[in-house]
């Protein structure tokens, strides 16, 4: 492998772990902190992409600024919807057992597929790249990068850097530590857990929504794209260690590196090699890399 | 005397129910949910326009439709198959889009003797060594297009190609049919890149492909996969530098997503726009008018199976229990279908014109016969 492939190479995975990495997060303070396994996680991804499709007509006329509005559209749909799921749904969930909390999250996916099915039909659609970022940066050769791949990058590298900054820096960040290691020492200390946990929840949702919107323009929009996403999702969370943001993101760019260079050199394997990876890690380390602390 | 009235009442309903043939019961199993679930509601689209255009009935019979979403999903295959023919106890079973799910009700369909049509899954096995007398199939083999698409990429005057496909059956036969073809012509594959099903992260595999940089790119994806695929590769910088080459299914149904990305691609398959014949005219206003949408090859398969159906059930009078007698009709026939007149082969798989296509606009223009006639070699099939 030559110095410019491999280049690329490195790019594809770094970029594939950050997406990753923003649908993880949010799992996984949803599922370390609050303690509720969130199947319909995936579904947020989902409906960002196809919030993506859809708000692109209605933005279409604000020349260059069509995707940005698009985002903040989306991103403030988000907000509310996460608000509305855990006041409606969520809330309810966090005394219970592990299997409601499975049941009903998995009813909820059956009820924004069908909902998708019903408001959007169930065809593949494609999203544009914005205009500004749609070039490609040549490597070499024939080796191009897409601009708009790296801006993708730069986004969840950003918004890692933004997390780390409010979970180690801030009140509400402390709050989130605590309640992750010990939820109910932090009520018993006069923290309104009821409140953190909405706001987490909803965090977690617009993470998980942007995501969908940022993959949109390179991804395509499908039925069950949700899915696909989750379960490699829950293999980053596992790696990572439940409730850990920083392992999360270390998990995520394992998973992304081991993923592009396992279809590169083992291509009839790389459909396991996530998987191995994620037993081997549990083998040396049963909780994870990082313990959520 | 009450008691006679009412036993001449029931005799008389009983002869009033035995003058019409029971319902003919015809399930359903295709996947109405997931990545294919576009695909399944065009298949019954064009089942049902050919039944309403025959009137409602096929030899006589009325049909009663039991359906399945089999959610294009292997591992509940047996069990969906299962409540079709055990539970609702169905005539004929039409299904599905999954080359998985197909072989699962294949075996079925083989083990208890249903009669099977097969709307698309181009499983090469259910034509080959799963083979038997009730099974057909209205579609194509994966091998068919391959193969087609191998003859034209060797006469463009590639020589080394890559192929890139979903490690599965599908993938694996269609990459089969064109390597056989394009080898035969004196070209060479020079590498097979894979991903497992249903990934859609090509970026890895297309940077090897630009590393390689192999004459041409032989690729077989569908649906979702399709659509990306298609748009990671000009978003490469492949597109103008490595021809793309694909079975049809790449820019079946996708244009729309694909937009400018798919413009100009070339790819083979056994319909396509503007075939101009007056069959298609027919069918496309037919089912424009019925569904407010233009059909697309799933739909002209899902009608070719209504036909072929019609055509055994016409030679054996309603009968589906006389498989010899269903089976000659529908070899000995030739169908009448949009794409064009087409037989079916000695393995069930139809002998058919491969197309040469390519994408203009939001149409898959036929632009010649990439292979005539092609016919399924049909291996290991004995019946």
């Amino acid at each position: 492998m030559d110095p410019a492939t491999f280049l690329v190479q490195c790019l594809n995975a770094l970029q594939y772990g950050l997406l990753l990495f923003l649908v993880a997060a949010g799992l996984t303070l949803i599922f370390g902190v609050m303690g509720v396994i969130n199947l319909a996680h995936g579904s947020f991804y989902m409906i960002g992409a196809y919030m993506a499709y859809a708000l692109a007509p209605a933005f279409a006329g604000f020349a260059g600024w069509g995707f940005a509005a698009t985002l903040v559209v989306g991103l403030l749909a988000a907000v509310i919807l996460g608000l509305a799921l855990e006041w409606a749904f969520f809330s309810f969930l966090y005394e219970r057992d592990h299997l409601q909390q499975v049941l009903m999250t998995y009813g909820l996916i059956l009820v924004f597929e069908e909902a998708r099915s019903i408001a959007l039909g169930d065809d593949v659609h494609g999203v544009a790249v914005p205009a500004a970022l749609s070039g490609s940066v040549t490597v070499g050769g024939l080796m191009a990068y897409s601009v708009y791949r790296l801006f993708i990058s730069g986004v969840c590298i950003l918004l890692a850097a933004a997390m780390y900054a409010v979970i180690s820096r801030t009140r509400i960040g402390m709050m989130i530590r605590a309640g992750a290691s010990n939820r109910e020492m932090v009520s018993s200390l006069g923290i309104d857990v009821k409140r953190l946990f909405r706001v987490m929840f909803a965090a977690g949702v617009a993470l998980a929504v942007l995501a969908g919107m940022l993959a949109a323009p390179v991804s395509s929009v499908y039925p069950g794209m949700g899915n696909q996403i989750l379960i490699i999702c829950f293999v980053v969370v596992v790696i990572g260690g439940i409730g850990s943001v920083r392992g999360a993101l270390a998990a995520a760019l394992l998973v992304g590196a081991v993923d592009t260079f396992g279809k590169v050199f083992f291509p009839h394997a790389a459909g396991v090699l996530v998987y191995v990876l994620m037993a081997l890690v549990l083998l040396w380390k049963p909780e994870g890399l990082f313990k959520a602390t | 005397m009450k008691a006679s009235i009412a036993a001449l009442a029931a005799a008389l309903i009983a002869t009033a129910a035995s003058a019409q043939a029971p319902k003919l019961k015809v399930g359903l199993m295709l996947p109405y949910s997931g990545t294919y679930a576009a695909l399944g509601t065009a298949i019954e689209n064009g089942f049902r326009l050919y039944l309403t255009e025959q009137g409602g009935r096929l030899a006589g019979r009325e049909i009663e439709f039991f359906k399945v979403d089999d959610e294009s999903e292997p591992a509940k295959a047996v069990d969906n198959v299962n409540k079709l023919i055990k539970r609702d106890n169905v005539d004929v079973l039409v299904g599905t889009v999954h080359s998985g799910v197909a072989m699962a009700m294949a075996k079925a369909a083989k083990d208890n003797g249903t009669l099977l049509i097969i709307p698309n899954a181009g499983a090469v096995a259910v034509t080959g060594p799963m083979c038997a007398e009730n099974i057909f199939r209205s579609s194509f083999s994966n091998w068919q297009p391959g193969y087609a698409m191998g003859e034209v990429a060797a006469k463009r005057g590639a020589k080394k190609v890559v192929t890139i496909t979903w490690k599965y059956a599908a993938g694996d036969e269609s990459v089969g049919g064109f390597k056989e073809a394009f080898e035969k012509s004196g070209g060479q594959v020079v590498k097979e890149l894979s991903l497992p099903f249903p990934n859609v992260e090509f970026q890895p595999l297309l940077t090897e492909i630009a590393a390689i940089k192999p004459d041409a790119v032989y690729t077989f994806f569908a649906g979702g996969g399709a659509v990306k695929f298609v748009k990671d590769y000009a978003a490469a910088g492949l597109k103008n530098s490595i021809p793309l080459y694909g079975a049809g299914f790449l820019t079946d149904g996708t244009l729309e997503a694909q937009g400018a990305d798919a413009e100009g691609l070339l790819t083979t398959l056994h319909y396509g726009d503007g075939l101009d014949n007056p069959r298609d005219k027919a069918f496309r206003a037919a089912y424009g008018k019925a569904y407010g949408m233009p059909p697309d090859t799933y739909a002209v398969q899902g009608y070719d199976a209504a036909q072929m159906l019609a055509i055994g059930l016409n030679a054996t009078k309603g009968d589906v229990s006389k498989k010899a007698d269903f089976a000659k009709a529908i070899v000995a026939a030739k169908i009448d279908s949009p794409r064009g007149v087409f037989t079916i082969g000695a393995n069930h798989n139809p002998v058919q014109d491969m197309y040469l296509r390519q994408v203009v606009g939001k149409d898959n223009k036929v632009i010649g016969v990439a292979s005539k006639s092609l016919a399924d070699p049909g291996r290991g099939c004995k019946m």
